[in-house]
């Protein structure tokens, strides 16, 4: 099996609080087989046996559902490979002696907890301040109670295949977390069930986004690109509509 | 205060509110700027019927009409600057830098809006100064007497001929993100629409362009108008 040795430029920092750098550590003979993640593991083990502190990231599944395995690599979230999360990145879609920066997402919003570990809380606050539908929660409904228009139905499973990794962030040249609120407004404002709270929720959700200090979506796209699960930037244009709806409706009642 | 414009105040405090009235006051100035070209190349048509397009503007609505427009658009202008610096600022703010930085998909005019924006507003200031207030003697007294000569004269003057065409790049680079962002903002871009809106969007900044750049180019590189 072919192996790889690589120059890793890697995000060093203590804690919240410390200054961050640049450190080079060199990557010997990582099989083309082995993902992003593993390539790490590896480079971590020698790091460990050589006394020294291993790199911190953070990880969980390692099969792009769980949204935990942010990097930056190359400057670009998950990679510039499209559709996958770190962890689903392998080994061979880099060659021989390249030199790869590996960088914790960086936004504001999004500080960074050690290495490339950082603190994303401040999605799930957005999703406390309206990401939900207040139901009864009893046994499951037959799944032919509700009617729902095919179209509808399938926008708001694209929606919902948002996975909060945060890559839309860390890509966006403002930090603008637009795509990811508009994937959880969008999926429970295309369902009946999400319509009795649908201007709540909108206008909640926004309100937190902009108190967690994202930046202003600028309709560049660069989020787009980069998620892992290629929510549409369409879902962007309905979350502009459904806010400036709501907003009108909240001013009048 | 009253629960109505509490709503309002939220609104204007919101990214989303602020981009929008950045959409809107763009709006306004991208159907001005359609006005103000179709009004313009009337210059091709002779003295007499460029000059009676500028009587009418001046007379129409016994004169208000001018001022009502100005007032207008200055108020867009102004709301439009305010909003996008304010973004502008907060969105630099929220984005530590890469070591490493990369550009997946995003045009470099969008990158540049601020810049190709700021150099708007610069030219706007010279624009007004040159042909409306009319700073220079000889192109006010020509202008009393004919517009159509006074645009003439005007860009006889390399350097002005040269920042004209410097602005109206970025215009066009300004217009080429601008005109497609509208339809996003305002929520009307879906992947149905967002074929035609790129298109529209690139057809309007380069017909704004070539319109707005052939007058001087014929006057200064073809000695348009100076043969009488
Ligand atoms: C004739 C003059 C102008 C026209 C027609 C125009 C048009 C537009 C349009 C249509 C947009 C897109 C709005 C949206 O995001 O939906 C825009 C955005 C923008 N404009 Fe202008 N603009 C003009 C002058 C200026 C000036 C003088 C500035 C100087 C500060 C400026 C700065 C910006 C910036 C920074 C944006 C990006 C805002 C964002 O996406 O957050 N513009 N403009
Ligand atoms: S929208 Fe895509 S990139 Fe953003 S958090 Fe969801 S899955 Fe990640
Ligand atoms: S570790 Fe779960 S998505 Fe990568």
């Amino acid at each position: 099996m072919p192996l790889l040795n690589l120059t890793l430029k890697v995000w060093r920092q203590e804690n919240a609080t410390s200054e961050g750098r640049i450190e080079t550590y060199e990557a010997k003979e990582i099989p083309t087989s082995a993902s992003f993640l593993e390539m790490i593991d590896i480079v971590n083990e020698r790091l460990i046996k050589d006394g020294e502190e291993p790199i911190h990231f953070d990880h969980d599944c390692r099969e792009g559902i769980c949204g935990m395995c942010s990097m930056t690599i190359n400057g670009v979230p998950h990679s510039k490979e499209r559709g996958i999360t770190t962890c689903q990145l392998h080994m061979r879609k880099f060659s021989d002696g390249e030199t790869i920066w590996i960088e914790p997402f960086r936004a504001n919003a999004f500080p960074v907890v050690k290495d490339l570990v950082t603190d994303r809380s401040s999605f799930d606050r957005i999703i406390g301040a309206g990401g939900y539908i207040s139901v009864r929660t009893g046994s499951a409904p037959d799944a032919h109670a509700i009617q729902i228009p095919k179209a509808d139905a399938d926008a708001a499973f694209d929606a919902a295949a948002c996975i909060g990794c945060g890559a839309c962030v860390a890509a966006c040249k403002n930090a603008s977390a637009m795509l990811f609120v508009s994937a959880k407004a969008s999926h429970l404002n295309h369902l009946p069930q999400g319509q009795a709270e649908k201007d709540q929720r909108v206008l909640g959700m926004v309100r937190q986004m902009d108190e967690e200090g994202f930046g202003n979506c600028t309709n560049q796209f660069e989020c787009e690109a980069v998620c892992p699960k290629e929510i549409s930037a369409e879902h962007i244009a309905k979350l502009n509509r459904d806010y400036l709806a709501a907003s009108a409706r909240d001013s009048v009642s | 205060m009253s629960a109505s414009t509490c709503s309002l105040c939220a609104f204007l405090k919101s990214s989303i509110g602020r981009k929008i009235i950045v959409a809107l006051t763009g709006l306004a100035l991208v159907l001005f700027l359609a006005g103000h070209l179709s009004g313009n190349l009337l210059i091709f048509a002779g003295q007499e019927a460029f000059d009676e397009y500028a009587e009418f503007l001046h007379t129409f609505l016994h004169g208000m009409g001018v001022w009502i427009a100005r007032i207008g658009l200055l108020a867009c202008f102004v709301i439009h600057i305010w909003f996008t610096i304010l973004l502008t600022r907060e969105n630099k703010a929220a984005r530590p830098k890469y070591a490493h930085e990369a550009t997946v998909q995003a045009p470099k005019s969008s990158r540049l809006m601020i810049w190709s924006g700021l150099t708007i507003l610069a030219f706007v200031i010279f624009h007004i100064l040159h042909f409306t207030v009319r700073t220079d003697c000889e192109l006010a007294t020509l202008g009393a007497e004919s517009p159509w000569k006074m645009v003439i004269l005007g860009f006889q003057n390399p350097l002005v001929v040269i920042f004209y065409l410097i602005a109206m790049t970025c215009l066009c680079s300004h217009l080429g993100h601008g005109v497609a962002s509208i339809f996003q903002t305002l929520g009307l871009r879906s992947k149905k629409t967002a074929g035609p809106i790129k298109f529209i969007s690139n057809a309007y900044a380069l017909v704004i362009y070539l319109g707005f750049i052939s007058i001087p180019l014929a006057i200064l590189l073809f000695g348009f108008g100076q043969g009488k």
